[in-house]
């Protein structure tokens, strides 16, 4: 399941029509170039406070998820049948489910399930994403069209519905085969994007001066263009894998996912079918929890690429705070008078109505 | 006004080829499925089905071994062309068209309300923040940014825990109480409000954040621009600007976003209709995905799909009313 | 016998921001009615913010820091534009000072009809006319700048460049402002079309009598269209004088170079018959 939060990526990034994206990297000087220099040079999208934190919180994430077992007070399904529904305690500090396992150690095991399908998703959805959308947006005419029609058939075509029949198929669907439908159905947003900005860097000058210069084609699109992709394809793979956590989170709640694949999805099934609600808070509440902190770390990671693209977005809110300072309204729509002489009337700070 | 011939023509193109990749994923999905349920079923009940209605079920499940896909394929779009969707196992053979007719209405009704009242007010409501540029008003930008990435149906269970079982609000299910059934009276509707409010506010509140995000962004980048000045050197007042100018053009890429985000808003109510147990499309899904009800499953997805298209098809026609540019150049 | 306009004195705008920019400095000059002021300069002297600041139309970062603009309405009473609070400021924008924008070409919002552009203007500062005077006014405005009453519900992307700039111009017609900002208002343009707005601009102004103050850096236009021009300066105005006497006697050395830079020019009068 995903929410409409990511889907305001292309109004933010550049809506996808207009393609008017502003990328900074575009306007770094061509320096000797190699594709490992361009990749470093793009690492400053992560560079501002927003990220930053997004970053932060994943990284805690992944590290509960590898140090799940040391972590962990027990084991996931360790059962303790003198401790049913117990609220939290120093035994047990997000107490027990009704089988007397402790839900800290599951919601942390849980972890581990979720990044890696989340993971795995976000990389296969958007290797199809830039595959798709750079072919689609580097080529012209039919090969174009087509791609870009496809595209925009899996854009509409709803794709939870058709996970939940994929899914219902299988058994025991392996942790990959989740993770590949649901990058089936989540790369076309990124590749709708990489196309059109694809298609505004091939006219620009500094790819139309490599193709005079008669650089292969895939140094053009290795060295000249990826690199200036680079904040795109990263907001996508994390577009993804935020649609990912909360596809995989559903179907796992749904019950459409063995119940063998431990993640907080899963928890959340179990709390549901036990009659967890709504007294015996500790049970759903927490796992919740971590599905919108990742959420939020995942979002802000996107916010701050949105903002390094964009400068406008960023600017707009710390220029105002800078001149609040001053005294200045950036929202005052006449231009504020500051002198000492005869109109005494120092500065009129009403703001719109 | 001129008739825009070029662009109804692309657009009405693209709907078609989608509408057909549709009608195809939905021809091979039960092809690729593992088992063959279908048989063991028709077994099972072999006295019940009528010849015609197993022959149905054998195009739409490519039982009929013997014919070439090709035949199968085109076999199968005859029955599409005449309305047949086969029969719901799990409802005592009854038309799938008709098991979905009855379930249709409650998505219609409670999600496209909630998914107007949360665009328009999202919308609006990141105008606001948008046009007052660093105010507190930014705020409601994470917080709500919080709730959308809360996934709904935790939301839904929250919701109910803390205002039905709780509180005692709202009921916690189904569309109306139990013992009455459709009709026109006052008491009926007001029953229906009842409990199709606690879904309705809580995808209100789950898909407000990408609405108000989108929109504080595009109003960031559509104040700097020229007409802008103008209109204030126009002596037009704030609200005009605000709304007249400045939103009118940055809701335009809203619009798109919401053609694109109805497939996943169907996604978030599915599960939603489960948590409420509202007897709309989404719960016909689950409850036909427990019952390995295949036919049903195909049914609700084509539906589904159909649906969303025809809503892209509307939010096509409302950004071409209000984008002048569009009936003109896009090809 | 001088019949001031506008005054200006000592004005003086900074852009707040580090370190500030100081883009007008202590300017001081007087505008006659119906009279042609030009206001030449190279690019990032001023210009614009001078023009904005005139009717406050600037935001933070730019404040006023020193000065007074008075403004002698031909009501006979002089209204200080540095005292209007922002009710008083709207209504007295456009109806009494109307502009021309630098780089028209993104001015009209690309949403609505002209004529709707139109009609705002209208509904806002003349709220008894009813519908159809408003419509009636909306068309005979584009006839007067010979866009053609046809065009009224057209968008501006249905416009060429000239014609999107002669919309404009009707617009800033509209309420019959006695002064008129233009800010390079045909920079964008080709010289055939630039020469027939230019020509339209000086035919209106003897019809309606409005005074213009008209920014550009193209210094041999001006010496054909201005009664008097402005040369400026890293935000101050170093020349003023008849536009006659600046291109015969240029005093400040600027000037000289900026004439100089120009490529010779004929000496005699252009199409523009004043
Ligand atoms: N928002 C702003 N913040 C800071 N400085 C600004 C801002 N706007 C303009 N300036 C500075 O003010 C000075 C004057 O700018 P202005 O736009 O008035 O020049 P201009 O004479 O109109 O130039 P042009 O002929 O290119 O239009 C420039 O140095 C510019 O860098
Ligand atoms: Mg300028």
């Amino acid at each position: 399941m995903t929410t409409p939060l990511n889907l305001t990526r292309p109004a933010s990034a550049g809506s996808p029509e207009t393609a008017t994206l502003r990328s900074p990297a575009a306007s770094i000087p061509p320096k000797e170039k190699t594709f490992l220099s361009q990749l470093a040079s793009s690492f400053a999208m992560f560079r501002n406070p927003k990220s930053l934190t997004g970053l932060v919180i994943l990284g805690v994430f992944v590290a509960v998820a590898l140090l799940g077992d040391v972590l962990a007070p027990y084991g996931a399904l360790e059962k303790d049948f003198t401790a049913l529904r117990q609220a939290p305690s120093w035994a047990h500090l997000l107490g027990t489910t009704h089988m007397g396992e402790d839900i800290l150690s599951q919601i942390i095991y849980g972890t581990r399930g979720v990044l890696i399908v989340g993971f795995l998703a976000g990389i296969i959805g958007t290797a199809i994403a830039v595959v798709m959308g750079v072919v689609a947006g580097y080529t012209r005419g039919w090969r174009s069209e087509s791609l870009s029609a496809i595209t925009n058939v899996f854009l509409v075509i709803p794709g939870l519905p058709l996970i939940i029949i994929v899914a219902s198929q299988f058994e025991n669907p392996p942790l990959i085969l989740i993770a590949a439908v649901l990058a089936a159905t989540g790369w076309a947003w990124g590749a709708r994007v990489l196309r059109a900005q694809t298609m505004s860097l091939r006219n620009r000058d500094f790819i139309q001066a490599a193709r005079a210069n008669g650089e292969p084609l895939h140094r053009i699109i290795l060295v000249e263009m990826l690199p200036n992709l680079m904040a795109i394809i990263a907001s996508s793979f994390v577009g993804t894998v935020t649609a990912a956590v909360l596809g995989l989170t559903t179907l796992a709640f749904i019950g459409v996912i063995p119940i063998t694949n431990l993640n907080w999805g899963t928890i959340l099934f179990w709390a549901q079918q036990n009659g967890a609600f709504p007294d015996f808070w500790w049970w759903y509440i927490p796992a919740g929890l971590c599905i919108a902190i990742l959420g939020v770390a995942l979002s802000l990671i996107n916010f701050g690429i949105d903002e390094y693209v964009n400068p406008r977005l960023r600017s707009a809110g710390e220029r105002a705070r800078a001149m609040k300072k001053k005294g200045l309204d950036i929202n005052e729509t006449m231009t504020i008078v500051r002198t000492m002489t005869k109109t005494s009337t120092p500065s009129k700070q009403e703001g719109p109505k | 006004m001129k008739i825009p011939v070029r662009f109804i023509a692309s657009r009405s193109a693209f709907y078609l080829f989608t509408a057909f990749a549709a009608i195809t994923i939905n021809f091979f999905l039960p092809r690729m499925m593992a088992g063959d349920p279908v048989t063991a079923y028709m077994q099972r009940n072999a006295g019940q089905i009528t010849p015609e209605a197993e022959r149905s079920l054998r195009i739409l499940f490519g039982l009929d071994q013997d014919s070439s896909v090709w035949e199968q394929y085109s076999d199968y779009w005859q029955l599409l062309f005449s309305g047949d969707l086969g029969r719901s196992f799990s409802n005592g053979l009854a038309p799938v068209g008709d098991v979905i007719s009855s379930a249709l209405p409650w998505t219609l009704g409670l999600v496209g309300i909630a998914t107007i009242v949360s665009f328009v007010l999202g919308t609006a409501t990141g105008a606001l923040i948008g046009w007052r540029r660093g105010s507190k008003a930014d705020v409601i930008v994470p917080i709500s940014t919080f709730f959308s990435t809360v996934p709904y149906f935790w939301l839904g269970l929250i919701a109910i825990a803390v205002f039905s079982s709780t509180l005692g609000w709202f009921p916690a299910s189904h569309a109306y109480d139990k013992g009455s059934s459709p009709e026109f009276t006052a008491d009926f509707i007001g029953q229906v409000i009842a409990h199709g409010a606690l879904p309705a506010i809580t995808i209100v509140i789950a898909s407000l954040g990408g609405w108000i995000l989108g929109m504080r962004n595009m109003m960031l980048t559509v104040l700097d621009e020229d007409y802008i000045t103008v209109a204030q050197a126009k002596g037009m007042p704030n609200r005009r600007v605000l709304w007249n100018y400045a939103a009118r053009n940055a809701m335009l890429p809203q619009l798109s976003s919401f053609a694109l985000s109805i497939g996943f808003i169907v996604g978030g109510t599915i599960v939603m209709e489960m948590v409420f147990s509202y007897p709309g499309i989404g719960k016909l899904l689950l409850d036909a995905t427990t019952a390995k009800d295949y036919p049903l499953m195909q049914g609700v997805f084509l539906i589904i799909t159909m649906a969303v298209l025809c809503a892209n098809i509307l939010a096509d026609v409302a950004y071409a009313i209000l984008d002048p540019r569009t009936r003109q150049t896009e090809a | 016998m001088p019949d001031p306009l506008l005054s200006v004195h000592d004005f003086s705008i900074v852009y707040d921001v580090d370190p500030p920019v100081e883009a007008v400095k202590n300017v001081t000059l007087e505008l006659q009615r119906g009279e042609i002021l030009g206001l030449a300069g190279e690019s990032g002297c001023g210009k614009t913010t001078l023009a904005y600041g005139l009717q406050r139309l600037l935001r933070a970062p730019a404040v006023i820091t020193s000065g007074s603009v008075t403004f002698h309405d031909a009501s006979g009473v002089d209204i200080d534009v540095n005292a209007l609070d922002i009710e008083e400021m709207r209504r007295f924008r456009w109806d009494k000072i109307s502009m021309v924008f630098q780089g028209a070409m993104n001015a009209l919002n690309p949403v609505t009809t002209i004529g709707a552009q139109l009609d705002d203007v209208f509904q806002v500062h003349r709220p008894d006319l009813n519908r159809r005077e408003r419509r009636a006014a909306c068309e005979e405005l584009l006839e007067l700048v010979a866009v053609g009453r046809e065009r009224i519900r057209s968008y501006p992307h249905e416009l060429s460049g000239g014609m999107r700039q002669r919309v404009m111009i009707a617009m800033a017609l509209a309420l019959r402002p006695q002064l008129m900002v233009m800010d390079e208002p045909t920079t964008a343009l080709d010289v055939l079309v630039q020469r027939e707005i230019l020509r339209q601009i000086s035919q209106l102004r003897h019809e309606f009598g409005f005074s213009v103050i008209f920014i550009t850096h193209d210094l041999p236009l001006l010496l054909e269209i201005s009664d008097r021009i402005a040369v400026m300066r890293n935000g101050e105005i170093i020349e003023l004088a008849p536009a006659r006497e600046l291109w015969e006697q240029p005093q400040h050395e600027y000037t000289k170079t900026l004439l100089a830079s120009f490529p010779r020019l004929t000496g005699e009068r252009g199409v523009l018959v004043r």
